[in-house]
């Protein structure tokens, strides 16, 4: 696409007026759509490639800039870091040219009054609300306040004029770290608290920006989300497996695996599997995408994946180091092992998608789960794993 | 005219929820009160893990200071369990540390600083030219023409027309605005290009640990691998990728932060004696320097100044180190009153202020989540200021060279760096220092590499049955913020207790049992002097806050209870 770039783009007018204006040919336009297309294509979707560059070219062009509040609620900071990192849709691109961002406490420019002045007349009128952060709902709320009033009545208030609610990051799924057992402040995810319409989970701590980003695109595109998963999330970046599009997969099938950091088989690139990877029971982009524009990712890098796009993966995936339950002894059934469990998530994922155009039923559903989710400690429960573990080696 | 109570909150800018309370008259702040008004409890969660697992729930501590904590996370397990790490790790560990802090720094100043100092409406109405002329003046960076600055302008100008967006209900035309419009023009065009820099550089971290947010790192080194002759490992290609994107850090930091920072510098230049705070500063290494165990010192000792003695080094000794909740929502078994060390807390979260939608903290005895840290009873200043005159204090030829050298464009002595100025100027002079400390780190790993020295993981303390059955450890860095540690007691090779001192909770905290202000509060109220023009438009209180980089996320942590019947000797 054209580099040279000579003004935003104002909003009212068409995108494809102001592409044109701008000097961007259409085979330009479509170039970046076929990339953009590559990104979704990611899942499988009607009509392949081609036509849906078209699609996508379409309905861009006549796309609005919309107004969009991006709250951060019990969090780090590390999700809004990371569209800070991306790539496809540089962040300065994104905010001057693709949305209005009239609210982020990160980058905004007002604070104290002026700021909720801000917040307030975007809450007013449609917007996009993303959100990071949990809402911890124990004793009133007072574990996570913004202008003096609780996380919890902040996202309220924002979602009621909300055209649609994304939920970025594993906080705002479910509750991420602070929700992990004891889970003190009562920490939920989004679609806890916000229960008469679908939320969108884009899922990971963090998640991968080009993730946060192309789930915007796609909305401006279509103006509604993306396919999505049993849990919520776009299809095109949560659909497969890590371990399926993973470079070091080729060893895991030839059973060469690295039994400690840094040994002969780390040295020669060979599976990560026997040091604890959860790659073949998450769901995430991440050898696909690549973090950091197409960078690199963990297990490429050399250390295994610790599942965190998956629910409770503090609870669920820990000891980080150890085998993924159940797993049997490497060379003996290992792939069918692994399979069974990555069947058994797709089958959710499938279930999902089934249900799918009965978005309100999963809404209602989860209407059920106010209270905060805290799984059973794993870890404080495996005194019989250990000890076997102890045999073993 | 009567005093006037101010509530500004949120605080925007920051890392977490900041909430800042204040009295002022005739245009100058009489008192303040820091309130930090999140709290997450993830200490707390890593009772009964593994320890190797630490430094992962760590890590979530903070995505902006991403990498600090699991570095000293890793670090105190590493003390408690006597292990060694191989020189090439620690290198790596240097250059992912490395990179974070310049990142950290030259982020906090375009993105969350200078819309304090640079007024974006301002800079709509700039001459190109003019503003050209004004860059060559200052830096030789080659990104400098009339038609990139009327570019910008342009494209924010036709952005706002959709919105002002992140820019909008900015204190636009505030009288405390200073610069002309040229020089507003130039920040702008350089937050945008710290937008692209930053995203470059920081993939050194996705090459070694996997990706930026939350890079992976590794009790015993590191889980990458270093082979030459294979395609997925640390191999010429990544060494290539990593020596231009250190080249390109190093680059922006001399040839646009430094300049920039001294160029906007020299039109407030009141604000070298504006938020001075607390007279005792600290710290236990240069910036990104980490260690286990007692903190050593790197190219200089760890020490502290007291009393506003800058020229005066005492010794750092981490047994005087107390945190005390008299102003903060926990209860402890030893009463309000009581300093712990992180040895000896056992402290619960307690809330006792307002239920929300309150209007009011400051009119309750608890008003904050975060603790107090004292050092000897002194509440202490931690961060680049603290590194650079604690270098300075020590004679560190290179830091006092720097420091003469900015000084003298300030036409200020050693005591302005105590303040708004002060602590912003430091975060420009310690990165120019930084970016060369990684050229040095990286060539040493080459020649390691060079000589056959490529392991990165110790493996003889991996498993927990090589472990003593009760292990205590601390780990600390000077994170960009300042100074951190992390404590850990580890009982049949599980975490039995778990505490992090926080730079931000040193600087963020409220009054200790005696009444005296944390590093915040005292930077406003102290001497009586702040200004605060219009309450409704607090430019200057963000000014001073922003000083300080906040990290409220860092600053709020709770200590896990004890476990029954352990004696606990403090080391």
């Amino acid at each position: 696409m054209n580099e040279s770039m000579d003004d935003g783009w104002p909003g009212g007018e068409g995108f494809r007026d102001y592409l044109a204006r701008r000097g961007v040919t259409r085979r330009d336009f479509l170039s970046f759509c076929g990339r953009m297309a590559v990104l979704f294509g990611a899942a499988s979707l009607p009509g392949g490639g081609r036509a849906f560059a078209k699609d996508v070219a379409e309905r861009l062009s006549g796309a609005k800039r919309p107004s969009v509040i991006y709250l951060q609620l019990q969090e780090c900071t590390g999700c809004v870091e990371s569209l800070l990192r991306s790539g496809s849709s540089p962040v300065d691109r994104l905010i001057l040219e693709q949305i209005s961002l009239d609210y982020n406490e990160l980058l905004m420019a007002p604070s104290g009054t002026a700021a909720e002045e801000v917040l307030k007349e975007a809450e007013g009128r449609p917007h996009l609300l993303l959100v990071n952060g949990s809402v911890p709902l124990n004793d009133d709320g007072v574990y996570c306040t913004i202008g003096g009033d609780s996380a919890l009545n902040v996202l309220k208030r924002a979602a009621q004029k909300a055209s649609a609610v994304i939920a970025v990051g594993a906080c705002a799924e479910y509750g991420c770290v602070q929700a992990a057992s004891p889970n003190l402040t009562g920490a939920v995810g989004v679609s806890d608290v916000i229960t008469d319409r679908p939320v969108v989970n884009i899922s990971g701590c963090p998640p991968i920006a080009e993730t946060i980003t192309a789930t915007l695109t796609y909305y401006l595109a279509y103006g509604h989300p993306p396919p999505l998963d049993g849990n919520g999330r776009p299809l095109f970046a949560y659909g497969q497996r890590i371990h399926d599009k993973c470079p070091r997969r080729a060893s895991f099938d030839a059973g060469q695996f690295a039994d400690s950091f840094d040994d002969d088989n780390a040295r020669q690139g060979h599976c990560l599997y026997r040091l604890g990877c959860k790659g073949p029971a998450t769901f995430a982009p991440c050898a696909t995408v690549e973090w950091n524009m197409g960078q690199s990712f963990p297990i490429k890098a050399g250390h295994p994946c610790l599942g965190c796009t998956e629910r409770h993966f503090y609870d669920r995936m820990t000891p980080f180091y150890e085998r993924l339950p159940g797993f049997m002894v490497p060379g003996l059934g290992v792939e069918a092992t692994a399979n069974t469990i990555g069947i058994a998530a797709v089958a959710a994922s499938v279930g999902g998608v089934a249900v799918h155009s009965a978005a309100t039923v999963i809404a209602k559903k989860r209407a059920k789960k106010a209270q905060p989710e805290t799984l059973p400690l794993a870890v404080l429960g495996d005194t019989e794993k250990r000890e076997e573990q102890d045999k073993k080696t | 005219m009567a005093s006037e109570r101010i509530v500004i909150d949120p605080i925007t800018r920051i890392e977490g929820h900041l909430r800042i309370e204040l009295e002022a008259d005739n245009g100058r702040i009489g008192d303040a009160w820091a309130c930090a008004t999140q709290f997450r409890g993830i200490e707390r969660v890593l009772q009964g893990r593994d320890p190797r697992d630490a430094w992962a729930f760590a890590q979530r501590i903070c995505g902006v200071c991403t990498g600090v904590h699991a570095i000293a996370s890793i670090r105190a397990v590493e003390d408690a369990i006597k292990c060694k790490i191989p020189p090439c790790a620690e290198l790596i560990r240097n250059l992912v540390s490395g990179m974070a802090t310049l990142q950290d720094h030259v982020m906090h100043f375009y993105h969350l600083h200078a819309l304090d100092w640079v007024d974006v409406m301002s800079a709509l109405k700039a001459d190109p030219a003019a503003t050209s002329r004004l860059a060559a003046s200052v830096s030789p960076w080659p990104n400098n023409s009339a038609t990139w600055y009327a570019e910008v302008q342009k494209r924010v100008a036709a952005s706002a027309e959709g919105g002002l967006g992140i820019f909008s209900g900015g204190y636009w035309g505030h009288p405390a605005y200073r610069l002309p419009p040229e020089a507003n023009l130039m920040a702008l065009a350089h937050y945008l290009e710290a937008l692209s820099w930053q995203r470059d550089i920081i993939r050194l971290h996705t090459i070694f640990a996997g990706k930026n947010p939350h890079p992976n790192y590794l009790v015993g080194g590191m889980g990458c691998s270093i082979n030459l002759n294979n395609q997925i490992t640390v191999n010429q290609v990544r060494l290539d990728e990593m020596a231009g994107m250190i080249d390109q850090a190093k680059r922006f930091v001399l040839e646009v932060y430094y300049p920039d920072v001294l160029a906007i510098a020299s039109f407030y230049p009141d604000y070298a004696a504006i938020g001075a705070s607390s007279p005792n500063l600290m710290a236990t290494g240069e910036s990104a320097w980490s260690c286990s165990g007692a903190p050593a010192g790197g190219v200089f000792p760890a020490a502290l100044l007291m009393d506003g003695n800058y020229g005066t080094a005492h010794p750092f000794d981490s047994k005087r180190v107390a945190e005390f909740v008299s102003s903060a929502w926990y209860s402890q078994p030893e009463g309000d009153r009581q300093g712990l060390h992180p040895w000896q807390g056992r402290t619960e979260p307690r809330y006792t202020g307002p239920k929300p939608p309150f209007k009011q903290l400051s009119d309750h005895p608890k008003y904050t989540w975060c603790k107090a840290p004292r050092y000897d009873g002194r509440a202490v200043q931690v961060g680049p200021n603290a590194r650079i005159m604690v270098a300075v204090a020590q004679g560190h030829a290179e830091t006092v060279q720097l420091a003469k050298e900015g000084l003298g464009k300030l036409h200020a002595g050693i005591e302005a760096l105590n303040s708004t100025l002060g602590r912003t100027y430091c975060r420009a002079l310690e990165s120019v220092i930084l970016a060369r400390r990684m050229d040095q780190w990286f060539a040493q790993l080459n020649e390691r590499i060079k000589s056959g020295d490529t392991a990165t993981f110790n493996k003889e303390r991996w498993e927990p049955s090589s472990w003593p059955k009760q292990a205590q450890g601390m780990g600390f860095m000077e994170a960009a913020r300042g100074t951190l540690s992390h404590w850990i007691e580890i009982e049949n090779g599980r975490i039995a207790r778990y505490q992090a001192v926080v730079p931000s909770t040193w600087n963020s905290s409220g009054r200790d049992p005696g009444g005296q202000r944390g590093p915040y509060e005292e930077a406003l109220a102290g001497g009586g002097k702040h200004p605060l023009v219009d309450a409704k438009r607090p430019l200057e209180v963000l000014r001073t806050i922003h000083s300080f980089d906040p990290c409220i996320s860092c600053a709020v942590h709770v200590l896990v209870p004890g476990g029954s019947g352990v004696e606990v000797k403090v080391r």
